[in-house]
């Protein structure tokens, strides 16, 4: 069989070994009512080459951004990977290794992991980073529930920025939802398209335990963080920024610079594939004090007995394995491998690129929606600062859409589906992979004949 | 810090330097620098940041250079034999790989609308149905990242269906051989966990359960096989004891490969159950994930699952996001598609026959080592093992000699160690799951060096003491690690001098 080496001639001898005549002995005392049922009823295995050929047969049917024009973000971001990332994380020594549990061995995996803490770190100028998490969305709700082990048991309210994407929003109410005592209260977005800091001025109080807004948020507004650090200073509530294109970082003050208690977001577009939106990872980067409470794997320096450095998964009575119960998270995993491609990835652009590409971006961006407002008539919907990724107001979406599907573009996102507001919102991401001639060719077809 | 060694003869290779420890100013690998990019005049230069300070200034060769130096410190399963218990570590094929890079399903959108994505749309459906076959139960939610997501969303079925019937209820039975994101997933779903021991034996007897089931407990958690190995053989006398008090049974699928075609937990009472696809479904365990950890209902939960889910109209597959009952998202998007690809690919590859094929060797190779190695070490308990074999090293210990140091005098011998000490009720646990894609020359090979161990453990025990001799580091200070924390490199932070 496949991926099973063994001979006829090979089992016997086992078997003989065991002590036994055949294969099934091993499992008599399992109950036959279960033994007899268990057959499963899929088709025989399939060669190689027809593996491969059902599996690009599925491929062709979905559109991708190899043949179409994406002007899609949303969370997830369609950006250039340099060959070098997918040949690090394609080396087997890194992919196929376990979870480093026995550091002598697995230096590798270690030291990268370090070094994305680093990075991650740098990027949002916060003082200390995990090791990675499953994604955006779940590392916000893991700030949310950093925040509840920190803060005392009369603060209990969370505000959350109705700009924080849909999702995140979704799976902070999920994994809040059976917890005692926490209230989840939605904050609104003002004209310029960031939270409604009047709003949220109204709503602090001193049972706030936290704040969590988009950076940039899920409009692509780069939201003043300066005001709302203030505003939950002087009640106590600690302010979580969530970002889902952490490029932006490359560019704009990160979130360290305003005294952010907790800054999480997604690391896609940090050099991994859209893959549908996963795998990728959530990075969970805070203040140093809060260190012996924070979710998933750490990575600490070290030395051998030989006085040589080295790494090890370190603080680990806040975890799981070893605190079970009482852990910080239930998580046990760290979206390795992911991981270590942004850092890759990170490697590449080199403080000078990531500051470069971050320029393209907002370039890019900017001049697409001005080309949008002057030739194709859309409107300006908030009048926010932006990254690459702004909101164009837009009659007659559906028409635009088909249009646009015609010639291999998505244009962008509906709104209306999360902001029935928003009816005639569109998402518009521009990133460096969108050429001038397809921005043209995007701008000309919302046109319309 | 102080020279390694001052002899000559021994490697005078450098230790890898950090990325933040070498490189030149103004270097990149970037090559867009010459592209229009001004932003004066576009944002405002109060919201710009300048440099970020200690980010990498290095050039692609260096980068490759680094980071292929650092892949030669990992042991992994293609260099090496990698028995590590409950982890699965079998063979991750290469072609579940070229096809998860295909740009059909790396390079797709996951909100481009579904008439975009069809072929991804109709593989998740296809890949539900095929969980769903393979465990023996009705539905199949494949958002969940990871095993211990995908417990923390069973749980939450639970609470939910429980809910709606009264009352959520407030504890959890979870027995002492669980792994530890048992418990930590039920303190996250509002339960609070009560331990039962497991047998002399091994395993849970359903009169152990009885004793504590009562109407405040919500579910029974239970792994079957169950970390030391052994077929929990009382599964269905217990889900009756606990579906007679109005609970519910979980079963953590860990180690489903053992029982691929042996036994489905769909007929085992369980209700809810979730899957390691890293595990079982040979997708790469990458060092530490991503994984996927999909959760498998039967009929009466199904309204609770995660939302959107997969529909089939017609020819057609859609997305729908009405399921009022819906414990909601448990995380962005699809989950983790590019794993659950690789899974549905080594599906395809082995086919019904092929999975039970997988089992069964499994089962074969853990009783090979269990009986070439139980007249030099100390076999946990007796009864017939399934996927993986638990030792101890009661036996050693009279010279001194403990489970972490046959560990890490493995490491001299070429081999991953076991998983060690755990389960937490077998004192000093060597766990051994050599899973079916090894050869029994791999094993014997593996088998010889445990039985010199055993030997040098007696004739010298300070060699395995001090093991190991021949890894790029020996044993790490990690009381010095936890004691005064360093989680990031920063100027003047090293150890290294």
């Amino acid at each position: 069989m496949r991926y099973t080496p063994h001979t006829p001639a090979d089992k016997e001898r086992m078997l003989q070994t065991v002590g036994l005549h055949a294969i099934e002995e091993l499992y008599q005392h399992i109950p036959r009512t279960l033994r007899e049922r268990a057959r499963i009823d899929l088709p025989p295995g399939l060669s190689e080459l027809a593996v491969r050929r059902r599996m690009a047969n599925l491929a062709a049917q979905n559109a991708s951004a190899a043949d179409w024009s994406f002007f899609l973000g949303g969370g997830i971001y369609n950006h250039f990977i340099p060959t070098a990332v997918d040949a690090v994380i394609s080396r087997s020594e890194f992919s196929t290794s376990y979870t480093p549990y026995q550091p002598e061995v697995s230096q590798g995996t270690l030291q990268a992991l370090f070094e994305f803490q680093t990075l991650i770190c740098q990027l949002t100028g916060m003082e200390v980073s995990n090791a990675a998490m499953y994604d955006g969305a779940s590392a916000a709700a893991e700030a949310v529930l950093l925040s509840r082990r920190l803060q005392p048991s009369g603060r209990r309210r969370v505000l959350i920025s109705r700009a924080v994407h849909p999702h995140y929003r979704q799976v902070i109410s999920t994994y809040l939802r059976n917890l005692q005592n926490v209230h989840l209260e939605e904050v609104s977005f003002d004209a310029s398209g960031a939270t409604d800091t009047a709003e949220l001025k109204r709503h602090l109080d001193d049972q706030s335990m936290c704040v969590v807004v988009g950076y940039p948020n899920f409009f692509g507004v780069i939201e003043d963080l300066a005001q709302i650090k203030s505003a939950c200073a002087r009640v106590g509530a600690q302010l979580v920024s969530v970002t889902t294109e952490p490029l932006a970082l490359g560019l704009i003050k990160p979130p360290g610079e305003f005294g952010v208690d907790i800054a999480v977001g997604e690391g896609q577009s940090l050099g991994v594939p859209m893959n549908l939106g996963g795998p990728a990872f959530g990075f969970f980067a805070c203040q140093k004090k809060f260190v012996r409470n924070i979710p998933g794997r750490l990575i600490g320096e070290t030395v051998d007995t030989e006085g040589r450095r080295g790494f090890v998964l370190t603080l680990a009575t806040r975890e799981q394995h070893i605190r079970r119960e009482k852990a910080t998270s239930n998580i046990c995993t760290s979206q390795t491998l992911c991981a270590l491609g942004a850092t890759v990835f990170m490697s590449l652009l080199g403080k000078s690129g990531i500051r470069r590409l971050a320029e393209i971006n907002v370039a890019r961006a900017h001049d697409a929606f001005a080309q949008l407002v002057r030739k194709a008539k859309l409107e300006t919907m908030f009048s926010g600062p932006y990254f690459n990724e702004f909101v164009a107001r837009a009659k007659n979406l559906d028409e635009i859409f088909d249009r646009c599907a015609a010639q291999k573009i998505v244009p962008g996102i509906k709104l209306g589906q999360w902001y029935p507001e928003l009816q005639d919102g569109l998402l518009v991401c521009v990133t460096e992979m969108n050429e001038n001639e397809e921005v043209e060719k995007l701008v000309r077809t919302i046109a319309g004949p | 810090m102080s020279e390694p060694s001052q002899d000559p003869k021994r490697s005078r290779v450098a230790a890898p330097k950090l990325l933040f420890e070498t490189g030149s100013s103004g270097r990149s690998a970037f090559d867009g620098s010459t592209e229009r990019g001004p932003v004066e005049g576009v944002l405002p230069p109060a919201l710009l940041r300048g440099d970020i300070p200690g980010f990498p200034e290095l050039g692609e060769l260096e980068v490759l250079r680094h980071f292929t130096g650092l892949s030669q410190r990992n042991f992994a399963i293609e260099s090496q034999f990698y028995p590590l218990g409950s982890c699965t570590m079998k063979y991750n094929p290469k072609i579940n790989e070229a096809v998860a890079r295909l740009p059909g399903f790396a390079q797709i959108h996951p909100l481009a609308s579904p008439e975009l994505l069809q072929g991804a749309l109709a593989l998740l459906h296809h890949l539900e149905q095929m969980l769903a076959e393979i465990s023996g139960m009705e539905y199949v939610s494949l958002q969940p990242s990871a095993g211990a997501q995908g417990e923390l969303t069973g749980l939450m079925l639970i609470r939910a269906y429980l809910s709606e019937r009264g009352a959520p209820r407030k504890q959890i039975i979870v027995p002492d051989t669980a792994h530890g994101t048992n418990p930590a997933s039920s303190t996250l779903c509002g339960y609070d966990v009560i331990q039962v021991s497991s047998s002399a034996r091994g395993v849970i007897d359903a009169s152990a359960i009885e004793k504590v089931m009562d109407e405040n407990v919500a579910a029974v958690m239970i792994t079957n096989p169950n970390t030391l190995g052994l077929f929990e053989t009382q599964i269905e006398a217990i889900a009756k004891v606990v579906h007679g008090k109005g609970g519910l049974v979980y079963l953590d699928g860990a180690n489903l490969n053992a029982l691929m075609g042996i036994a489905k937990p769909g007929h085992m009472g369980v209700d809810v159950l979730h899957m390691n696809l890293h595990k079982t479904f040979s997708t790469p365990h990458g060092g530490g994930g991503p994984g996927a950890g999909p959760v498998a209902v039967q009929a009466p939960l199904r309204d609770y699952l995660p939302a959107p889910r997969i529909v089939k109209s017609g020819d057609q597959f859609q997305l729908q996001e009405d399921f009022p009952k819906s414990i909601g998202r448990v995380r962005s998007f699809f989950g983790n598609f590019g794993i659950l690809v690789r899974a549905y690919t080594y599906i395809l590859s082995l086919g019904g026959d092929g999975l039970e094929d997988a089992s069964r060797m499994a089962l074969l190779n853990a009783n090979y080592i269990r009986k070439k190695l139980e007249k030099s070490y100390q076999i946990a308990y007796d009864d017939p093992c399934m996927h993986e074999c638990i030792f101890t090293d009661r036996l050693q210990h009279r010279n001194g000699v403990t489970t972490l140091d046959i560990a890490k005098r493995l490491l001299d011998y070429g081999y991953h160690p076991p998983t060690i000490y755990f389960p937490l009720v077998v004192a000093g646990a060597l766990m051994i799951e050599p899973t079916e894609t090894e050869t029994p020359e791999t094993l014997d090979g593996f088998i010889e060096a445990m039985l010199e161990i055993a030997r040098e453990a007696k004739e010298d025990p300070e060699l395995v003491k001090s093991a190991p001799y021949s890894t790029p580091v020996r044993r790490l200070d990690e009381a010095r690690a936890a004691r005064k924390p360093v989680l990031r490199w920063e100027p003047g932070s090293s150890n290294q001098s």
